[in-house]
C-alpha cells in the first residue's frame, strides 16, 4: 500500500520520559526492555506469562480521545505494541523524594509486604484502582488482585492497606491525573495516523494505520502473527520461545475497538478488550458479567480482547460457548471482501479454524437474550479465579408458551477438542417439558456429545460428571428457586 | 552527614521489643528499591546461564551432542559434568547422590545435563534447545502410591519411634479403624526464582550472591564442586523474594553452576531460572501416602495407634530423611498415643528430588494425626472437635500421665486446651455447629461444614548441631550499629526482629541500628534459616554480642567515673552513671578514645535438647508454639466448588517480639497451609512429566480465596515457658498447619450428604474435583446402606 505513509520508529512516554525506538525486536517484551534497557529494575519477573503480576505496570492510552491508565503485564506485552502509550512503572510512583505515594504509605503501614518482590507490582495494580475508584469495595479490590500473586502475606494485610489508601492522600492530588491533561495533549500529538514498521524483511513488526490498512498488510503478508493483547501470544514467545515475527500489532488500532448495538445485536470489534466490553456486556447480558470477571486476571482482562480469544481457537477459551450458546455471528475479513459465519462453524477442529490466510476476525456479533429467554454460563475450575477452565457450560432456552422447550443452544469448552454443542443433549431437551425429569432424562445423553480428556485441570470422569450436573443447575435457576444452587464469595445484592 | 538527635529524655526507645514495628524494608519494597539478586547491576561482562534439562524420567544418557548449542548465537560455552572442578554432587545430606550436571544417567524429567555460557540470557535459554541428547529409557517410578514402603528402595534410613505395645492395644480395642490416605505435595512458588550470581576473585576466590537460606550450606557446597577450601568462597544474600524452604538446599545447585562459570571464564556469571525451569527442577514438599491403624474405646479415647508414612523423596535423600522424622515427630499433633508405632519411608522416585518447605514434614504428620481423630469421630458418632478434647496431652500445669510424645518427650507446656476453649467461645462454634445443621437439611445443593483443629509444633531441628548461631555487632565510633548474623531474610521479618533485640539491649532506638546483608564472611558455620528458628537463634546470639559490648561500655563507664557497675544503667538513648547521665553516643565516643574494643562475636546454642535417632528417645524440642484455627465453608455439592465462609485463629507465640510481624506470619502461613490442602496440586502425566509447572496451571490462594471473614489474634496471655529470647515463641512454620481445619471443615461438609454416618477419607488437596468425587462416594455408599 504505497499509499500509507509509514514510519520506522515507535514513541512512547516511559514515566516522565519521550522515548523513540527504531531498534527494537517484533518479541522483545516490556520487561525486558525495563530491566535490561533502562535499568528500571522496580518491576519484577515472577512468571513470564501473566499470571503473577510481579511485572504490573500501568499503560496509558487515549480510548475515545479520553486518557485510561490500566494495569497490564509487562512480561507479555511486547514493546511495539507501546505506539502512542504512556508506560508507567513502580519508580515513577513516589515522584522523587523521601514521600511515599499513598497506595506505597497504605502499603507500609499495614504491613503489606513481606518478602517485598510481589509488591511492586500490587501497588501498580491499586494504583490502577484506586484512581478509578478510590473508595472500592472488597470485591472491586480483590477483582482488581485477582492477577498478582502473594506467597507470604495471606492477603489481608494487602487489603487492609487498599481500603485505608484515600485516608493518605486525594486521588484528585495524584500526579497522574493532575497531569492527565498534558499527558494527553502528549499522546495525541503521537498519533500521526501512519503505519509503523519497524525492522528488516521478515525480523519486523508492524502497526498498521486503521483496520484498512491492516487488511491491506495482512493480505500482503499472511503468516504474519497478529497480535492483539498478547495474552496468548505473549506466551508463545516467552514460554516457548517461537518466532512470531512478521508481527502485526493491532491493539491500538482505534476501528477494532467498536462496540455497538443494532436490532437487538451487539458487535464487537476485534480489538475490544474484556474490560472496554465489561460494562455493556454485563448489563445486557448479565450472565456473562460473572464469567468475564473469571478469564484471567485484570492485566489479562485489560489487555486481551474477545476478538483474540475466538481467533485463536482455543479448546478452553472461555467466551466461544456462551457465545455460539447465544448464536454470535463473526465477521472475516481479508483485504477488501468479508463474509458472515455463524461462530460455531468457525471452529473446524483441534487448532483449525475456518480463516482463510491473510484473512482476519474483524467483529463478533452477539445476539441479545429475548426477554423471556433464559441464558446462564457456568465455568468450574481448580481455583475460583485466574484459573483456567476444567469445564464450561453455556445454555441458552426458550420455553413454550406451554412449558416445553422451544429452542435451546448448549455449548461447553473444555469438553472436546474445540468450543461444541451438546446436540444430543439439545435434542433429548427440545419439545419436552421443561421439567427436572426431562433434565435428568438429557442429563443420560451427554456421552453422546463429549469424550472428555483427563489433564492437570481434570479427569475425564469430573469433567463429564460436572458437565452434566451443570445442566441441572440451570435447570434449578430457571425455577427461580431462591435457595443456594451454588456457592460464592459475593452475594447478589 | 545529618547529625544524629537522640531524643535524651525519652521513656522508652523506639522500636524496641515487644513492639509493633514495620518490616525494615516496607518501604523500599513498595517502591521497587529493595534489590534482589537479578536487580544488582551486573559487572560488565557478566555472562548469563541457560540450563539443558533431560527430556526423559529415566534413562542413560547414550549420547550427548552439543554441538549445535554450542554454536548458537552468543554461547561462550556450555558445561557438563566434565568442567566441575570438584566433586560433581550438591548433596547436603552427604550422600553423593545430588549431581550438579547428571553423568551417565537421569534420574527424572527435567534433570539439568548441561548448562549454556552465553552473552544474554535469552541467548542461552534458546541455545539450551537445540541439544541433541539420545537416551535409553528405563522403567520409572513416578509415584509412591503403588509401592511397598517395607519393601521398595528408600533413598536414606527411616525412621522407627515406638513407645507402649500399639499392636496389642489396637487388638484389645473395643473399636478400630484402618484405612490410608494420599496427601499431595506443595511447590514453594517463592515469587523470585532460584537466582545466583557469581562474581570471580583473585587465586581460588569467588563470592556468590545467591538467594538462599543456607549462605554457610551454599558456600560448603559451592567450595565442595570447585575443589577449593571454604575459606576461598563467600556467599551473601541481603533477601530473598521468599524462601518457605525452598531454598534450604535447593539454591545450591545455581550457586554451584554459576560458580563454576564464572571461576572457568573468568567472568561474573548469573543463574535465574525460568519459573517453569524451578517449578521442573528444583524440589518440593514431599507428598505422603500415610498408612494407619487405630484402635480406641466406644468413648473415642485413643488407646493404640500404628502408622506408615510413606514419602516421595523423589530420585535424591536431600532432606527427605529429617523430613520424614518431623512426620513422625508430630503424628501425635496435640494428642496422647498411650501406645503408638509409627514409621517413615522416604521412597526413591524418578521425580525431583524433595525437599524442606514451611513445617518440614510436620504438617504431613498432623494431617495423619486430624485424619485419625475424624475416623474415630465417624465411629463412635461424635463432633471431632469432642474427640480432639478428649485425646488432648495433659495440660501444663496438672499432675496427669498423659504427657510423653511418641519420642518419649515429656509436653511440659502444653496450653492448647485454653487455646481451644477460647476460640471455640471466640468463633461460636457450638451455635454455628447447630445453624449449619439447619441449614444444611434445608439446603438441596450447597453444604457447609466446621472444623476446629489445634497445632502443637516442635521447635529446634533435629539435627543437634544446628542449633547454634552466630552475631557479629559494631559499635562505631558515633554510637551508631551495624549490625550482621546468620540468618537470612526472606520476608518473615527476621532482620527487624532480631535489630529490635540489640536496640533493647543497647537502648538506642531502632534506626540506630543498621540491618546488613548476610554473609559467611562476617558470620561462619551458620545453620539455614530454617526449623522457625531465625530469631530464636540468632536474636540470641546477637544478644550476646551486644551484652559484651554492653559490658564493656559498663566496665569502662565505671572505671572512668568511679562508679560500681551496678550503678550504670542503660536509658534509652543515655547512660545513667551514678548520678549523671551521659547519652550514648558520648559514652561509646569516650571508650573508644579510650582503646575500648566495641565490636563483638555472638554465640548461641539451645540449651536442654538431645535426639537419639537410633533409639527414637529424646528431648527433640527445646518447647511448643500452640494454635488453633477454626474454619467453616460451603461447598456446591454440584460441581465440588466450595469458598472459606470464615476462619478464626488463635495463635500462640509467646511474648511476641513483634505482633505485627507474628500476625503477618499466622495468616500468611493459615493461606499457604490452606493452599496445599485445597487447589495446589501438582500433576504428573504417565510419561513423568509434570504438567503444573507455573501459576497458569499450578493454583495458589489468590486474595479472593482467602476466607471471607478472616479473624486472627494471638494469645495475648502467653510466654515461652524457656528462657527463650525475651520469652518469644517461633512463628514461622506453626502457623501452617492450621490450615487443615479448611481440609476438615471440607470434609464436614462433605459427610453432611450422607448424614454424618460415613467417614469421607477426603484426601488433598482437595480440589473440586476431590471434593465432588467424595461426595459421589458418599451417596452411593449410603444409598447401598438404604
Amino acid at each position: 500500500m504505497a499509499t500509507v505513509k509509514t514510519r520506522n520508529q515507535i514513541r512512547f512516554i516511559l514515566n516522565g520520559e519521550d522515548v523513540q525506538l527504531s531498534d527494537v525486536a517484533p518479541a522483545e517484551t516490556l520487561l525486558d526492555y525495563l530491566r535490561l534497557s533502562r535499568s528500571l529494575r522496580g518491576t519484577k519477573e515472577g512468571c513470564a506469562e501473566g499470571d503473577c503480576g510481579a511485572c504490573t505496570v500501568l499503560v496509558g492510552r487515549l480510548a475515545g480521545g479520553k486518557l485510561v491508565y490500566e494495569s497490564v503485564n509487562a512480561c507479555i506485552r511486547f514493546v511495539g505494541s507501546l505506539d502512542g502509550c504512556h508506560v508507567v512503572t513502580i519508580e515513577h510512583l513516589a515522584g522523587g523524594g523521601d514521600k511515599l505515594h499513598p497506595v506505597q504509605q497504605a502499603m507500609v503501614d499495614f504491613h503489606g509486604s513481606q518478602c517485598g518482590f510481589c509488591t511492586p507490582g500490587f501497588v501498580m495494580s491499586l494504583y490502577g484502582l484506586w484512581m478509578v475508584s478510590p473508595e472500592p469495595s472488597d470485591a472491586a479490590i480483590e477483582k482488581a488482585l485477582q492477577g498478582n500473586l502473594c506467597r507470604c502475606t495471606g492477603y489481608e494485610a494487602i487489603m487492609r492497606a487498599a481500603r485505608a489508601i484515600s485516608d493518605y492522600g486525594k486521588v484528585a492530588k495524584d500526579p497522574l491525573l493532575a497531569e492527565r491533561k498534558a499527558i494527553t495533549a502528549r499522546l495525541e500529538a503521537l498519533r500521526d495516523g501512519t503505519r509503523v514498521e519497524v525492522g528488516e524483511g521478515r525480523d519486523r513488526f508492524v502497526i498498521p494505520a486503521d483496520v484498512d490498512d491492516l487488511a491491506a498488510v495482512l493480505e500482503a503478508e499472511p503468516t504474519a502473527t497478529v497480535v492483539a493483547g498478547s495474552t496468548d501470544v505473549g506466551l508463545w514467545v516467552t514460554k516457548h520461545m517461537r518466532d512470531i515475527a512478521p508481527a502485526v500489532f493491532i491493539a491500538n488500532i482505534d476501528g477494532l475497538h467498536s462496540l455497538s448495538e443494532d436490532k437487538g445485536v451487539i458487535s464487537i470489534g476485534a480489538g475490544v478488550t474484556y474490560t472496554e466490553a465489561f460494562e455493556t456486556l454485563s448489563k445486557r447480558i448479565p450472565a456473562l458479567g460473572p464469567l468475564i470477571d473469571r478469564i484471567g486476571g485484570e492485566q489479562v482482562r485489560n489487555m486481551g480482547t474477545i476478538g483474540g480469544n475466538v481467533a485463536n481457537g482455543s479448546p478452553i477459551g472461555d467466551t466461544p460457548p456462551p457465545l455460539i450458546a447465544l448464536g454470535a455471528t463473526l465477521t472475516l475479513r481479508k483485504g477488501k471482501a468479508r463474509r458472515a459465519i455463524p461462530l460455531q462453524d468457525f471452529f473446524v477442529a483441534y487448532g483449525k479454524q475456518d480463516r482463510a490466510p491473510g484473512e482476519f476476525v474483524e467483529a463478533v456479533h452477539v445476539p441479545v437474550p429475548a426477554k423471556g429467554d433464559h441464558f446462564a454460563v457456568y465455568k468450574v475450575t481448580k481455583r475460583r479465579d485466574e484459573d483456567i477452565t476444567a469445564a464450561l457450560g453455556a445454555f441458552w432456552l426458550q420455553l413454550a408458551k406451554d412449558g416445553t422447550v422451544a429452542d435451546v443452544r448448549i455449548a461447553y469448552g473444555g469438553m472436546a477438542a474445540t468450543p461444541k454443542r451438546a446436540s444430543a443433549v439439545e435434542k433429548a431437551l427440545l419439545g419436552q417439558p421443561w421439567s427436572e425429569a426431562t433434565v435428568e432424562a438429557a442429563m443420560a445423553r451427554y456421552a453422546e456429545d463429549f469424550t472428555p480428556l483427563t489433564d492437570m485441570r481434570a479427569t475425564a470422569e469430573y469433567r463429564a460428571l460436572v458437565a452434566k450436573n451443570l445442566l441441572l443447575r440451570f435447570y434449578m435457576e430457571t425455577t427461580g428457586t431462591k435457595a443456594p444452587l451454588t456457592v460464592s464469595r459475593y452475594e447478589a445484592a | 552527614m545529618t547529625q544524629h538527635q537522640p531524643n535524651l529524655t525519652a521513656a522508652k526507645i523506639t522500636g524496641g521489643v515487644h513492639t509493633e514495628q514495620r518490616h525494615d524494608s516496607a518501604h523500599k519494597h513498595v517502591s521497587g528499591d529493595a534489590v534482589y539478586i537479578d536487580d544488582m547491576p551486573e559487572p560488565a561482562g557478566t555472562l548469563h546461564i541457560g540450563l539443558g534439562l533431560s527430556n526423559v524420567t529415566h534413562g542413560t544418557l547414550k549420547s550427548v551432542d552439543l554441538t549445535a548449542v554450542r554454536a548458537a548465537p552468543g554461547v561462550v560455552d556450555v558445561l557438563t559434568h566434565a568442567d566441575v572442578p570438584g566433586e560433581n554432587d550438591v548433596s547436603p545430606s552427604g550422600m553423593h547422590d545430588d549431581p550438579v550436571f547428571a553423568e551417565g544417567k537421569v534420574q527424572f524429567h527435567g534433570q539439568p545435563i548441561f548448562a549454556v555460557v552465553a552473552k544474554t540470557r535469552e541467548q542461552a535459554r534458546r541455545a539450551a534447545r537445540l541439544a541433541k541428547i539420545e537416551y535409553e529409557e528405563l522403567p520409572a517410578i513416578i509415584s509412591i502410591w503403588d509401592l511397598d514402603p517395607e519393601k521398595d528402595k528408600q533413598v536414606t534410613s527411616p525412621l522407627t519411634l515406638n513407645r507402649g505395645d500399639a499392636a496389642a492395644a489396637i487388638a484389645a480395642a473395643p473399636r478400630k479403624v484402618k484405612a490410608r490416605m494420599k496427601l499431595g505435595g506443595q511447590d514453594h512458588f517463592y515469587l523470585e526464582g532460584q537466582v545466583s550470581l557469581a562474581v570471580p576473585g583473585e587465586d581460588d576466590e569467588v563470592v556468590v550472591y545467591c538467594s538462599t537460606q543456607g549462605p554457610s550450606e551454599t558456600q560448603h557446597l559451592v567450595s565442595h564442586v570447585l575443589g577449593v577450601p571454604s575459606h576461598a568462597v563467600t556467599v551473601e544474600v541481603r533477601r530473598m523474594g521468599g524462601g518457605f524452604g525452598g531454598k534450604e538446599t535447593q539454591a545450591n545447585q545455581c550457586a554451584a553452576i554459576a560458580a563454576i562459570a564464572a571461576k572457568k571464564h573468568k567472568r561474573a556469571v548469573k543463574v535465574r531460572l525460568d519459573r517453569d525451569e524451578d517449578m521442573t527442577a528444583t524440589g518440593k514438599r514431599h507428598d505422603f501416602a500415610i498408612d494407619y491403624e487405630v484402635g480406641f474405646d466406644d468413648e473415642g479415647r485413643i488407646l493404640g495407634v500404628d502408622f506408615m508414612f510413606a514419602l516421595n523423596a523423589g530420585f535424591s535423600a536431600d532432606l527427605s530423611g529429617p523430613v520424614g522424622d518431623r512426620a513422625l515427630f508430630h503424628c501425635d499433633n496435640a494428642y496422647f498415643y498411650p501406645n503408638v508405632h509409627a514409621k517413615s519411608a522416604p521412597l526413591y522416585t524418578n521425580t525431583v528430588s524433595n525437599t524442606a518447605f514451611r513445617g518440614f514434614g510436620g504438617p504431613q504428620g498432623m494431617v495423619g494425626a486430624e485424619r485419625v481423630i475424624e475416623e474415630v469421630a465417624f465411629a463412635v458418632g461424635k463432633d471431632p472437635l469432642e474427640i480432639r478434647k478428649l485425646n488432648f496431652y495433659d495440660a501444663m500445669g496438672t499432675p496427669g500421665e498423659r504427657n510423653l510424645t511418641p519420642y518419649h518427650q515429656k509436653v511440659e507446656d502444653n496450653i492448647i486446651h485454653r487455646i481451644v476453649a477460647e476460640l471455640e467461645e471466640s468463633s461460636s462454634y457450638q451455635r454455628r455447629r447447630r445453624e449449619i445443621a439447619a441449614f444444611n437439611n434445608n439446603s438441596r445443593f450447597v453444604k457447609r461444614g466446621l472444623a476446629l483443629t489445634p497445632v502443637k509444633f516442635g521447635i529446634s531441628f533435629t539435627k543437634t548441631e544446628s542449633n547454634q548461631a552466630g552475631a557479629l555487632v559494631h559499635v562505631y565510633a558515633d554510637g551508631s550499629v551495624h549490625m550482621n548474623h546468620g540468618g537470612t531474610e526472606m520476608g518473615q521479618g527476621l532482620h527487624l526482629k532480631v535489630a529490635q533485640v540489640v536496640a533493647e539491649e543497647f537502648q538506642i532506638d531502632l534506626d540506630r541500628v543498621k540491618i546488613t546483608a548476610t554473609t559467611t564472611a562476617k558470620v561462619p558455620n551458620t545453620a539455614p534459616t530454617a526449623a522457625s528458628s531465625g530469631a530464636d537463634l540468632n536474636g540470641m546470639a546477637a544478644q550476646n554480642a551486644a551484652r559484651q559490648i554492653r559490658k564493656r561500655l559498663t566496665d569502662f563507664a565505671a572505671e572512668k567515673y568511679q562508679v560500681p557497675a551496678d550503678q550504670i544503667v542503660f536509658l534509652p538513648n543515655r547512660v545513667r552513671v551514678g548520678n549523671q547521665e551521659i547519652s550514648f553516643n558520648d559514652l561509646v565516643k569516650q571508650a573508644y578514645l579510650n582503646r575500648i574494643q566495641l565490636s563483638a562475636a555472638g554465640h548461641y546454642k539451645t540449651p536442654k535438647i538431645h535426639w537419639d535417632r537410633s533409639k527414637g528417645r529424646g528431648h527433640a524440642f527445646y518447647y511448643y508454639a500452640y494454635g488453633a484455627a477454626c474454619s467453616e465453608v460451603s461447598v456446591d455439592t454440584l460441581t465440588g466448588e466450595y469458598v472459606i465462609e470464615r476462619a478464626d485463629i488463635l495463635h500462640d507465640t509467646g511474648r511476641s517480639l513483634n505482633r505485627a510481624i507474628d500476625i503477618g506470619q499466622v495468616e500468611g502461613g493459615f493461606v499457604q497451609g490452606t493452599g496445599w490442602l485445597t487447589t495446589e496440586e501438582l500433576w504428573w502425566d504417565g510419561k513423568g512429566r509434570l504438567r503444573t509447572h507455573a501459576p497458569s496451571t499450578y493454583k495458589i490462594p489468590l486474595a479472593s480465596d482467602r476466607p471471607k471473614i478472616f479473624n486472627v489474634a494471638l494469645t495475648d496471655w502467653s510466654e515461652a515457658y524457656e528462657p527463650t529470647v525475651h520469652r518469644s515463641k517461633a512463628v514461622g512454620e506453626p502457623p501452617l498447619p492450621l490450615g487443615i481445619s479448611v481440609l476438615q471443615a471440607l470434609s464436614d461438609a462433605v459427610a453432611s450428604v450422607a448424614d454424618h454416618k460415613i467417614s469421607p477419607r477426603l484426601d488433598a488437596p482437595a480440589t473440586p474435583e476431590r471434593v465432588l468425587m467424595a461426595i459421589e462416594r458418599l451417596r452411593a455408599e449410603a444409598a447401598q446402606v438404604k
